[in-house]
Formats: C-alpha cells, sequence, structure tokens
C-alpha cells in the first residue's frame, strides 16, 4: 500500500466496532497501536495483528491491517510461524494475562527464549474478562470476587517481567492503559526493536475488577534509562512493585532463525530425489 | 530353482549392527536389480537393546513383513526371545550362529538346520578390528551370490566419516565372509530392472512434501515420526525453506498455521498423542480455511501405547476427532513409494481447498525402507482462477459456487482481513448469526464435496465377487491375499482406500456393484474402517470385518483364509 499520504491513527482503524464494555482498559491499547503504526507509518499492507481468544484477543479486527485472531492461548505461536516464514512482515501479536501466562504460558517463555523479531502485547488486568471474572496467574492471592475461587485463588501471581527476563527476552518494557501516549511510544520503540519485544499493559476490566481504577493512584514512571544487565533487571523484577512503567531492560541478542549458510542450487529437489537411487 | 520370496532375519545385541549389515545387504541386492524390503525391530532399549533387520527379499513390490523366515542370521542370542512373536522359524529355516553358542531351547526344539560358523574368530583374524555383522554381510553375500566388491563398497560409503582403520576393517571383514563357503541351500527370488530407488516411507513423505511445495515445517519429535521431521530439516534447508522445533505440538500446528496464513505450504507430521494435542488448532485451520498438511504416523494406540510398532488406530481421530462440524481432508498412502505421491496430493488439495489434511502413514511403511521403481509423482493440481476484488471490498470468506474464495495474504495490496477461527461472514467480521453459520458451514463442506478428486480416491485391482476394502498401509496385505485367493481359484478385487475423507461413496458403490460380499481390512482393535464406512454410505452386499490390532504385521494368509471363511458360508 501506498503510503504517500500520511496517515492519522484513526486511519488504521477498521470498520468492525468493538465488543469492549465502556471503560475497558482494552480501548486504550488499541488507540496506542493505531498510534505508534501512524508515528512509525507502517504500512497496513504489511502489518499482522495476532491473538489468542478473549476480550483482549479480540483487537486484531479492529485495525486495518492483516490480522489473525487465533484459538485460546496459541497466538505468539501462530506469530512466530508467521515470522519465520515471511520475514519482510511486521507482526505484533497480543492478548490477555489469561491467553498469555496461564493456557499460553509454555509458549511465552519459548517465545523470549527464541527471540525471533516481533513484539509481544501482553494486556494484564490480572481477571479473565471474556469468562466472566475468574482468576489468572496474575490475580492477587486474596482475590474472592469469583465464584469459582471464593476465597480468593491462595496462589502466589506471575510476575510477567521477571518470568520473561529468565526465559530471555532481550526487550521488556511496561505500560498502563491510563497513560495511552506513553504506551504508543513504547509499542513504537517495540516494534523498531530489533528481536523480541515484551510490552506488558497493565489494561483494567472495569466490569469485573472496579478496584482497577485505583491503579491510576499506584503506577509511576521508572524514568531511568532501560537496565541492559540483566543481573541488574533480576533483581528489579523480583523486587518492584510491578506498577512502574517504561522501557525496563533491554540488551542486544541475537535473532531467530540466523542467516541461512546452505548454498541453494536450482536443482535442489532433483538433487534431493536423486540421493534414493539406488 | 526360484522362489517368489526369500525371508532373512538378523539379530544381535544392540550395537552389534545387525540394521546396518541389513540396509547394506538390501543395497547390494538392489544393484543387481533386486528387489525387497527391510523392517526394523527393536528392543525397548533406546540404546543398547537388542535389535533385527528383518529382510524380504520379492520378485514384486508387494512389500507385506515376513510370515516365516528362511534363515536366521543371530550374531549373539542375548534376548532373541523377545523377538519370538517376530521372528517365525520352522524345519526348513537355516540358523547361522557362532560356533559354541547356546542356542535356545525354542529355537531347538523347531529342528532348524543350524550351521555354525566360527564369525568372531574369523573377523578377528581378517583384521585385528574385524566386525562380526560386517562378516555376516559378507558371509550372506556369498549365499546370494552378490559381487564382493559391491558390497565392500556400500559399507565405505556408509563408514565414509569413520577412520580409514575402521573402514578397512569392515572391508576385510565382509571379504572374509564372502570367501567362506557355506553348505546352506537358499532360492533368492529372480533380479528384476534396475535403475531403482532405496528409501523408507518416511523420506517418501518428506521428498513428496517438498516436491509439493512445502518450505515451512514446525516439529516437535514422536516416534516414529520424527524421521520424516529430519529428513525435511536437511532437505528445507536445501531450498530456502524453514523449520522450526516447536515447544510442543500445539506450538507446531499454530506456527503452521501462521506460516500458511503468510502464502508458504506448510506441514507438521506427528503421532498419536500430538494428533491429539493438534486436534483444537486443526479445526482452526478448518474454520479458517487455511491450508496444511499434518502428516501422522501411526503407532500402537491409545495413549503411549506401543511407540515402536504398527498400527492402524488413529483412523477415527484423523475422521472424527475435530470438534464442531469440521470438514477436512483424510488420506492414507498405499504403501512406501506411494508416500511421495499420496503426500504430494495432499499437500496441494490442502492448498488448493484452503483446509487441514491429515495423512495417516504408519510405522510399518515410514520406518520401513524398500526397494522400489521410481515412485510415481502427483501431477500439479490446476489452481482456482483467482478473482481480485477493488480495495476495500475483499470478501476473504465469499460464498462461490465451488466453495473455494479467493484466498490473499499479508502484503497483498489491498486485500487485508483478519482471518478468524470465530465463525464469520464473507467478509471475516465475527457473526453468532443463525445465516452466516449456515453459509459459512455449507461453503466449507461444499468446497470439499464439489471437487473432483479423480481416479486417485483408491487403488482399484484384480476381479471377482468378492471385494477386499482396505486404506493405507494394510494394502499391500490385502493385496497379497487377493493374489492367493486367486491362485486357489477364488478370485478377489481389491479397493485400496487412499481418500478417505470425503469418503467417496459414488464411487466406491461403483466399485463394488458386482461384488457380492465385502471383506474390510485393517490393523486396529475397534474396526475403525468398517464402521465408518457401513455410517458412510449403504451397502448392497455382506460386509465383513477383519480388524487386527498391531503390533505383528497383518498376514495375507490369515486374510485369506478369513475371506475363504465368509464366502463359504
Ligand atoms: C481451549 C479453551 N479453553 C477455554 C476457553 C475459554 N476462555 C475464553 S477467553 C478465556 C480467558 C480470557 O482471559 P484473558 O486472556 O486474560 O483475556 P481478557 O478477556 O481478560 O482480556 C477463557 C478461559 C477457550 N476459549 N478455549
Ligand atoms: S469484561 Fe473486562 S476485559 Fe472484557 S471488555 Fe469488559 S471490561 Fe474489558
Ligand atoms: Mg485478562
Amino acid at each position: 500500500m501506498n503510503n504517500a499520504v500520511q496517515l492519522k491513527a484513526k486511519d488504521y482503524k477498521s470498520a468492525v466496532k468493538p465488543i469492549w464494555c465502556p471503560g475497558c482498559g482494552h480501548f486504550s491499547v488499541f488507540n496506542a497501536i493505531t498510534k505508534a503504526m501512524a508515528a512509525l507509518a507502517i504500512s497496513k499492507d504489511d502489518t499482522v495483528m495476532i491473538s489468542g481468544i478473549g476480550c483482549s484477543s479480540r483487537l486484531p479486527a479492529y485495525v486495518d491491517s492483516y490480522g489473525f485472531h487465533g484459538v485460546h492461548g496459541r497466538g505468539l505461536a501462530i506469530a512466530q510461524g508467521l515470522k519465520v516464514a515471511r520475514p519482510d512482515l511486521t507482526v505484533m501479536a497480543m492478548g490477555g494475562d489469561g491467553d498469555g501466562f496461564s493456557i499460553g504460558g509454555n509458549h511465552f517463555i519459548h517465545a523470549c527464549r527464541r527471540n525471533v523479531n516481533m513484539t509481544y502485547i501482553a494486556m494484564d488486568n490480572e481477571v479473565y474478562g471474556m469468562t466472566k471474572g475468574q482468576a489468572s496467574p496474575t490475580t492477587p492471592m486474596d482475590w474472592d470476587h469469583s465464584k469459582l475461587t471464593p476465597h480468593g485463588p491462595g496462589v502466589r501471581p506471575f510476575k510477567p517481567a521477571a518470568l520473561a527476563l529468565a526465559s530471555g527476552a532481550p526487550w521488556i518494557g511496561r505500560a498502563y492503559s491510563g497513560n495511552p501516549n506513553q504506551m504508543a511510544k513504547l509499542i513504537a520503540q517495540a516494534v523498531e526493536f530489533e528481536g523480541f519485544s515484551f510490552l506488558h499493559v497493565m489494561s483494567q476490566c472495569i466490569t469485573f475488577c472496579p478496584e482497577q481504577t485505583d491503579w491510576k493512584a499506584i503506577v509511576h514512571e521508572r524514568g531511568e534509562p532501560a537496565l541492559t544487565d540483566a543481573d541488574e533487571a533480576a533483581k528489579l523484577f523480583l523486587h518492584e512493585d510491578g506498577f512502574q512503567t517504561g522501557l525496563l531492560y533491554s540488551e542486544r541478542r541475537a535473532t531467530w532463525p540466523p542467516e541461512s549458510a546452505v548454498p541453494q542450487s536450482e536443482d535442489a529437489l532433483g538433487q534431493l530425489a536423486a540421493s534414493f537411487r539406488v | 530353482m526360484s522362489s517368489t520370496h526369500l525371508s532373512i532375519a538378523i539379530t544381535g545385541a544392540g550395537g552389534a549392527g545387525v540394521i546396518s549389515c541389513g540396509e547394506l545387504l538390501l543395497q547390494a541386492w538392489a544393484r543387481l536389480g533386486g528387489r525387497g524390503l527391510l523392517r526394523k525391530a527393536y528392543g525397548p532399549q533406546i540404546r543398547g537393546g537388542e535389535s533385527a533387520a528383518l529382510l524380504k527379499l520379492t520378485e514384486d513390490e508387494r512389500y507385506t513383513a515376513a510370515d516365516h523366515y528362511h534363515l536366521l542370521v543371530a550374531l549373539d542370542w542375548d534376548n532373541f526371545s523377545r523377538f519370538e512373536d517376530e521372528i517365525q522359524l520352522g524345519p526348513d529355516t537355516w540358523v547361522l550362529c557362532e560356533t559354541g553358542a547356546e542356542i535356545p531351547a525354542a529355537v531347538l526344539a523347531l529342528q532348524p538346520h543350524v550351521l555354525e560358523v566360527p564369525m568372531a574368530e574369523l573377523a578377528k583374524s581378517a583384521h585385528p578390528d574385524g566386525r562380526v555383522n560386517m562378516l555376516a554381510l559378507g558371509l550372506l553375500g556369498g549365499l546370494l551370490g552378490l559381487p564382493v566388491d559391491s558390497l565392500c563398497q556400500l559399507a565405505q560409503q556408509k563408514l565414509a566419516r569413520k577412520a580409514e582403520a575402521y573402514q578397512d576393517a569392515a572391508v576385510a571383514s565382509i571379504r572374509s565372509g564372502c570367501a567362506q563357503s557355506l553348505d546352506c541351500e537358499l532360492h533368492p527370488p529372480a533380479l528384476g530392472d534396475t535403475g531403482t530407488w532405496y528409501l523408507s516411507g518416511n523420506q517418501a513423505a518428506g521428498l513428496g512434501a517438498l516436491e509439493a511445495g512445502i518450505r515451512f515445517v514446525a516439529a516437535y519429535p514422536i516416534t516414529p515420526a520424527s524421521d520424516v521431521l529430519e529428513w525435511m530439516a536437511g532437505g528445507l534447508e536445501q531450498v530456502a525453506g524453514q523449520l522450526v522445533q516447536a515447544e510442543d505440538e500445539l506450538a507446531a500446528i499454530n506456527m503452521t498455521i501462521g506460516a500458511a496464513f503468510g502464502g508458504v505450504p506448510a506441514f507438521t507430521a506427528t503421532s498419536g498423542p500430538g494428533l491429539a494435542l493438534m486436534s483444537e488448532s486443526i479445526g482452526l485451520a478448518v474454520a479458517s480455511e487455511t491450508p496444511l498438511t499434518v502428516f501422522n504416523v501411526m503407532r500402537g494406540g491409545p495413549s503411549t501405547g506401543i511407540p515402536t510398532k504398527s498400527e492402524q488406530s488413529d483412523l477415527n481421530i484423523a475422521l472424527h476427532g475435530l470438534h464442531g462440524d469440521a470438514p477436512h481432508l483424510v488420506l492414507a498412502p498405499l504403501d512406501i513409494a506411494d508416500c511421495v505421491f499420496t503426500t504430494g496430493w495432499a499437500v496441494q488439495l490442502a492448498q488448493q481447498l484452503q483446509t487441514a489434511a491429515i495423512v495417516l502413514s504408519d510405522q510399518f511403511i515410514g520406518q520401513s525402507t524398500a526397494v522400489v521403481s521410481e515412485p510415481r509423482r502427483c501431477a500439479a493440481i490446476a489452481s482456482a482462477p483467482a478473482e481480485p476484488s477493488a480495495g476495500g471490498d475483499y470478501l476473504r470468506y465469499k460464498l462461490t459456487d465451488s466453495g473455494i474464495s479467493t484466498v490473499a495474504s499479508p502484503g497483498d495490496v489491498d486485500q487485508r482481513f483478519t482471518a478468524d477461527g470465530l465463525e464469520h461472514n464473507e467478509k471475516g467480521t465475527p457473526s453468532a448469526k443463525h445465516s452466516d453459520h449456515q453459509q459459512q458451514l455449507q461453503k466449507r463442506q461444499d468446497k470439499l464435496e464439489q471437487f473432483d478428486y479423480g481416479e486417485q480416491w483408491a487403488a482399484l485391482s484384480g476381479s471377482g465377487p468378492v471385494a477386499i476394502v482396505s486404506f493405507g498401509s494394510s494394502s499391500a496385505a490385502a493385496a497379497e491375499a487377493a493374489v492367493q485367493l486367486s491362485a486357489s481359484g477364488t478370485p478377489a478385487r481389491t479397493i485400496a482406500l487412499r481418500l478417505l475423507a470425503p469418503l467417496q461413496t459414488d464411487a466406491l458403490a461403483q466399485a463394488l456393484a458386482e461384488c457380492e460380499r465385502v471383506v474390510v481390512v485393517e490393523q486396529n482393535h475397534g474396526a475403525q474402517l468398517y464402521r465408518y464406512l457401513r455410517g458412510q454410505m449403504d451397502f448392497q452386499q455382506p460386509l465383513h470385518s477383519y480388524a487386527m490390532a498391531g503390533p505383528v504385521p497383518l498376514n495375507a494368509k490369515h486374510i485369506a483364509q478369513f475371506v475363504a471363511e465368509v464366502s463359504a458360508v
């Protein structure tokens, strides 16, 4: 697509109307993504949004790019397959805390470790929104609003940033749905980073966790340059409150797959077949 | 005198090199124009267990497992009992073993001809590092009249990466073995044309996939499918393709979906447990109309079952394992050479029909190697005419007469859409409307049912009042049974199904038109094919089931007996 005309954020929105509840944090993630796309003047035809299942995972259809709304937990696998097969594309995966850290947890740690050049935005509302409010891997231990766990999950929540670091992610940032401008900047940086960039977004679920409106008072910008040393980042992620935003950690690592060193021959298929001749 | 086949079992402890011995023997035999099959049997240990090379030298390429051995070469007798089920001996069997070794009583009880050869001593005196398996190869080469130079050259080729001294020891052992004269009467079958291929079904499938255009593979290891993936890893590098080792089958299947969405033909291979894990996302491929091929090499099930042995028991999950109404393709290669054709066909059909194809191979044809005439290839299927729409109104899931809609890939100008596993309208926008659901369900069914699959849905052969219907690898035993029946004056025809879904019911009914009865042959306990066929169509004639669980291979004689019995009543 010809980007001769400078597109605005709204030009990156499709005609499909979001199903989200009014006040849902996912709206601001959507806005921030389109803002970042406009800032990067990214080609709609060469960009793909990929997700799993959840309220958050509905996002791809709302963006006027190519998209794939997959099954629960597997967005990252679809995204990596696409990026490896089509390195020319800009690939962004997204989904919720349930999608990414529970059912898709294995893909999350392996995506961090594999370091395919793409961006993953986890929209964390510490709850399963779509299935009407059950605890997720990031829900506080004593959150007793779900009938499924009436006394609270009673299990320590994940620290997604620490998990990403331990798994080898080279770029870790955090944003908050209450600050879409900062989020847009972080998304643009994440897309431009060469490698697997993980943006953890605190995205409130107004319907099942109305108490999350209090986040506004807790969230704070880190305001320092990103750490480049994994040891220091480990200390930060293990001891922080989980509410500081910004680009927290960034380090260059070789991306996967490496360039092939195998010489290509035009008759490769013929040679493969010939190898079976007696 | 020449007989129709000669079966040779070579057994020994792990590391004794019986498989190499069998492979080199078959390759040298093939160079002369001989045909043959090599099955490999292993004990449960990963390494260091006992193993057996089960050779069947034949006149034709109807490769069934041997049910009787003319020659047993026992490099040692450690754990020979593990193979008692698989290596049937009799009074006409020649047993070649180490001088003075204690022959198991069960073997002696069968009163075979025993030939003791001081193999260890001969190998030692041929070369200080002489190898008993290579000495045995020489002995066998001598018995079959194979040129010793050919054996030595093949051995050197195989050992090319080893030190020269190692190769010298092998060559000296082979030459010493060849020079012995043994008092043993074997009747090798007649030789045929040269110009053959030597490969396993898993390799054949990999080649068929690459030739049909597969350029992306996501892999999670599982026996007996890993070697498809391992062969493809090397092959893909040469054709600028990519292979990703995934963290599990859930990732593997979804990575193939991602690559295929990008317009790159994608493939994964697995076995029963992996297929079970993949099934949710195969449904996603069906709903989002993303083409992909899942090559399933069946092993004994359920659960971990019998991982190293063959069975055709994943038919049910392949046909019915997806949730919702999810029409898709299910195919099965009929033999080792046909793995090239059927896999290539499956890949092309999946691409053309924008759906998932599950290909059911199994351990028997997957991991056995054979000498085959140059495999037939699947001709390119003409692709549906593309009808690109003007900017902005692209309908990814447009309702068409054929049920097939034009597919765009990311990067295509102004054809943007979001593929979805949620039910959707023609544009791809999620919709829970009854009319959209009904239309898209019908479209996905129509495109599979209206497609003209041509003659390849089955291999038909012979004539006669009884039809033996089989699928995939059991077809060789069915064909062999039909030959035996015809020889005994009760001709039978065979219908070997290559396309299982959508089942070509009209063509099948037509093929059965003059038949008085139908016998359905398969290697599983639950008569899965038999029940499937009964559910899919009304048969005019009685239908009988011959269903036998693995891991013992199907036996043509027993099938022929069964057919004769049901025909007699
Ligand atoms: C295999 C499977 N299991 C369960 C579900 C039900 N399900 C749909 S969304 C969801 C959780 C969504 O939570 P999250 O990913 O945090 O997204 P949110 O809705 O909070 O944005 C679950 C459990 C499903 N769709 N598929
Ligand atoms: S349920 Fe929660 S997460 Fe889902 S749309 Fe409503 S506010 Fe957003
Ligand atoms: Mg959530």
